[in-house]
């Protein structure tokens, strides 16, 4: 099947990302086919799992030398969960980019973008959005 | 008691001699001892219906295929369950005394993420998700609250709470019984489904075999002393949700069913007293005969097995009854009022399929939780389906259709085949396969397989969703979304502080070391320290703790 994606090769040092869950929310379908999207479009994806801490994400950032943070939230505690990621991160010095996507009414992604999120991703989004979005937040980083 | 329509013919069947048909006399007398709702059983333009068309068996009539009872949706209409519950404990309970006085006898509750996890309101982990996506409930004063002048002998109380179930059962017993409810009056279910977590949902405390051994507890305590209890609510939904094929839900679902089976089967248990009291939970997804078919399949495996595997004896103990909700992953953000005539259908099939009870999913769910409007819709909608469109009338209406039956047939194949496969994997034991499949990735990596396999296929327009990949113009939508209040979280912790100042700190301890001593020891049912600790105001966490000391905590490795 050719969905216009798999032979997308990265031409420079490929895209290192940190895809991963924040806090108690378990719904993990959506991060996992991002997960699969980015890497058959030639990114590195390393997806740290759920239960995370805003210091455990930060941390595997900083090793892993990541270009961008990506962030799935589906319990409705985005514009609390974001901006403490943003802290974090900033306490940190770690200037890359922070994507976040799952369910966000489209009332709330002018604050997260006014917040400083890179990248708001919702419901739906389509594979090239995703990509494009990634590739476009690490270039402007 | 209603007078009978004219059975003009008896059946699809006027072309059959029924004279010979032993199946069909017996399900006649079944059919002819039933209750019936007084309406009459006819189309809308004033042509009596049979109550069955076609073959046997028939309703009521093992194997099920056609479904649980003889006279179906003729005697009682499916329960029309709506899944409710945000904000503060007194805030559900408001809800809970309208429901009840607008002649509703059946109570759901939802609980916050950090209740479902086992974590207090003032846990660093519970930052932002304070009675974010249902109630929350720290300890037994939240309870109390929550069931504050609700008759618990006179309702019925369904909870969906999986790790620290067994905690938030001991504290409804607790409320009960302080006003004077006995446990063995209790109605209701608790869904305890901790297999699918480790599979699909992901709200586990403990590893497998610790948690297992919470639910066989729970078990044994209900059968003995709550008979009127459902302790497991065994959950195709979620593993449906996180991206499994139809085929999928039905095996991963029974297998689990049947790991509770022989779990309770080596602890002792009779299977027909607790076979009686498991129910199941299925997802009604947008591909209509497939969920027909896989709904249909579900009776016939469980029969098949309990009795010829399970050695059951009494058919009650072989019915595989069941809940149903419609696919929440199916709602779009695009265009959202169109969620609604998805909603219809997947309605339609679920009640076609023959369930027992419905939740029919809101609108605006791939946006935010549900307004009261687009609640109130969704409630409409099965509505229609019950009293406008007549599919009602007749039991398992699309029996004997020869895609239907070849749909049913090859779910059926398609579920055997996953079920020999895990039989493999744990020597002859579903139980030990289910373990087995947990502990390599099996379920998670199928599951997630299934996902993206669907996803590509969006993404390549092979498979067009209205209004995201195919007609895609008029989304000017901007529903009026619900917002949940922030000060929940506040008010919560300041009522958790209050609870710990005001109770007997060396009352709390002392109940917390029983129950971590009675994890230390498999002989002793866990139960009776749960419910001791509760009483004394020790909070979910705590509990959690208390246990977590002796079983530790599951991390799911992490791959995609």
């Amino acid at each position: 099947m050719d969905d216009g994606l798999s032979s997308g090769t990265e031409a420079a040092a490929p895209i290192r990302v940190v895809l991963t869950k924040l806090g108690l929310d378990g719904h993990d379908r959506g991060i996992k086919v991002v997960a699969r999207i980015l890497r058959d479009a030639g990114m590195e994806v390393v997806y740290l799992g759920l239960r995370q801490t805003t210091d455990s994400i930060v941390a595997a950032a900083v090793q892993e030398d990541a270009d961008a943070i990506g962030l799935s939230m589906h319990n409705a505690g985005h514009m609390t969960l974001a901006p403490a990621m943003l802290k974090a991160m900033a306490e940190a010095e770690l200037e890359i980019p922070l994507v976040v996507g799952g369910i966000i009414p489209e009332d709330d992604v002018q604050s997260l973008s006014d917040a400083g999120v890179a990248v708001v991703l919702g419901p739906g989004a389509p594979s090239e959005e995703v990509v494009n979005s990634v590739r476009a937040a690490v270039a402007a980083a | 008691m209603t007078d009978r329509p004219a059975d003009t013919t008896d059946g699809a069947g006027s072309s059959h001699d029924r004279e010979g048909d032993e199946a069909y006399q017996a399900w006649r007398e079944a059919y002819d001892g039933a209750k019936l709702r007084d309406v009459p059983f006819e189309t809308m333009s004033g042509v009596p219906v049979d109550p069955v068309y076609g073959d046997g068996p028939y309703p009521g009539q093992y194997p099920f295929t056609r479904g649980v009872h003889a006279s179906m949706y003729r005697s009682r209409l499916w329960t029309m369950r709506m899944f409710a519950g945000f904000g503060t404990a007194e805030d559900t309970n408001g809800r809970f005394k309208e429901l009840l006085a607008a002649g509703g006898t059946g109570l759901s509750t939802a609980f916050d993420m950090p209740t479902l996890m086992g974590r207090d309101s003032d846990s660093p982990w519970a930052l932002g998700e304070v009675g974010r996506a249902g109630v929350a409930v720290d300890t037994l004063a939240d309870m109390e609250d929550l069931f504050a002048d609700i008759p618990l002998d006179e309702v019925s109380t369904s909870m969906t709470i999986n790790g620290p179930a067994a905690t938030v059962m001991a504290m409804y017993v607790a409320v009960a019984e302080a006003n004077g409810v006995e446990r063995g009056k209790l109605n209701g279910t608790i869904q305890n489904d901790i297999l699918k977590e480790y599979q699909a949902q992901k709200e586990y405390i403990y590893p497998p075999r610790p948690s297992m051994r919470i639910v066989t507890d729970m078990v044994k305590f209900t059968t003995a002393e709550m008979p009127r209890w459902n302790p497991i609510s065994i959950s195709g939904y979620h593993i449906r949700e996180a991206g499994s094929t139809a085929a999928e839900e039905l095996a991963f679902t029974l297998a689990n069913g049947f790991a509770y089976v022989e779990a309770a089967l080596a602890a002792g248990e009779d299977i027909n007293d607790f076979g009686k009291r498991l129910s199941f939970f299925f997802n009604s997804h947008s591909d209509f005969f497939e969920e027909i078919g896989k709904f249909r399949a579900a009776r016939r495996i469980w029969a098949r097995w309990m009795k010829e595997r399970y050695g059951a004896t009494e058919e009650r103990a072989m019915l595989c009854r069941f809940h149903t909700q419609t696919a929440g992953v199916s709602l779009t953000a695009q265009q959202p009022e169109i969620n609604i005539a998805r909603v219809a259908t997947q309605a339609l099939a679920a009640a076609l399929g023959g369930t027992q009870s419905l939740h029919t999913d809101s609108f605006d769910e791939a946006l935010a939780l549900p307004t009261d409007k687009a609640a109130r819709i969704a409630l409409r909608t099965q509505q229609i389906v019950a009293h406008e469109t007549g599919v009602t009338n007749v039991a398992d209406p699309l029996g004997g259709a020869p895609f239907v039956e070849w749909m049913t047939d090859e779910m059926e194949r398609q579920a055997e085949e996953i079920f020999a496969h895990l039989d493999n994997l744990g020597n002859g034991s579903i139980l030990e396969g289910v373990y087995a499949g947990i502990e390599n990735g099996y379920f998670v990596g199928e599951i997630a397989d299934s996902a993206y396999r669907f996803e590509r296929e969006v993404n390549a327009g092979n498979r067009i969703i209205v209004g995201v990949n195919d007609f895609t113009e008029g989304d000017d939508s901007n529903p009026n979304l619900l917002r949940i209040d922030g000060a929940v979280e506040e008010y919560q912790r300041k009522r958790l502080d209050t609870v710990k100042r005001d109770r007997n700190q060396a009352a709390v301890d002392d109940a917390l070391a029983r129950v971590t001593a009675d994890a230390e020891d498999p002989n002793v049912n866990l139960m009776p320290s749960i419910i001791d600790a509760v009483r004394t105001y020790a909070t979910e966490e705590e509990i959690a703790m208390a246990m977590e000391k002796v079983f530790g905590t599951y991390v799911e490795k992490a791959i995609v």
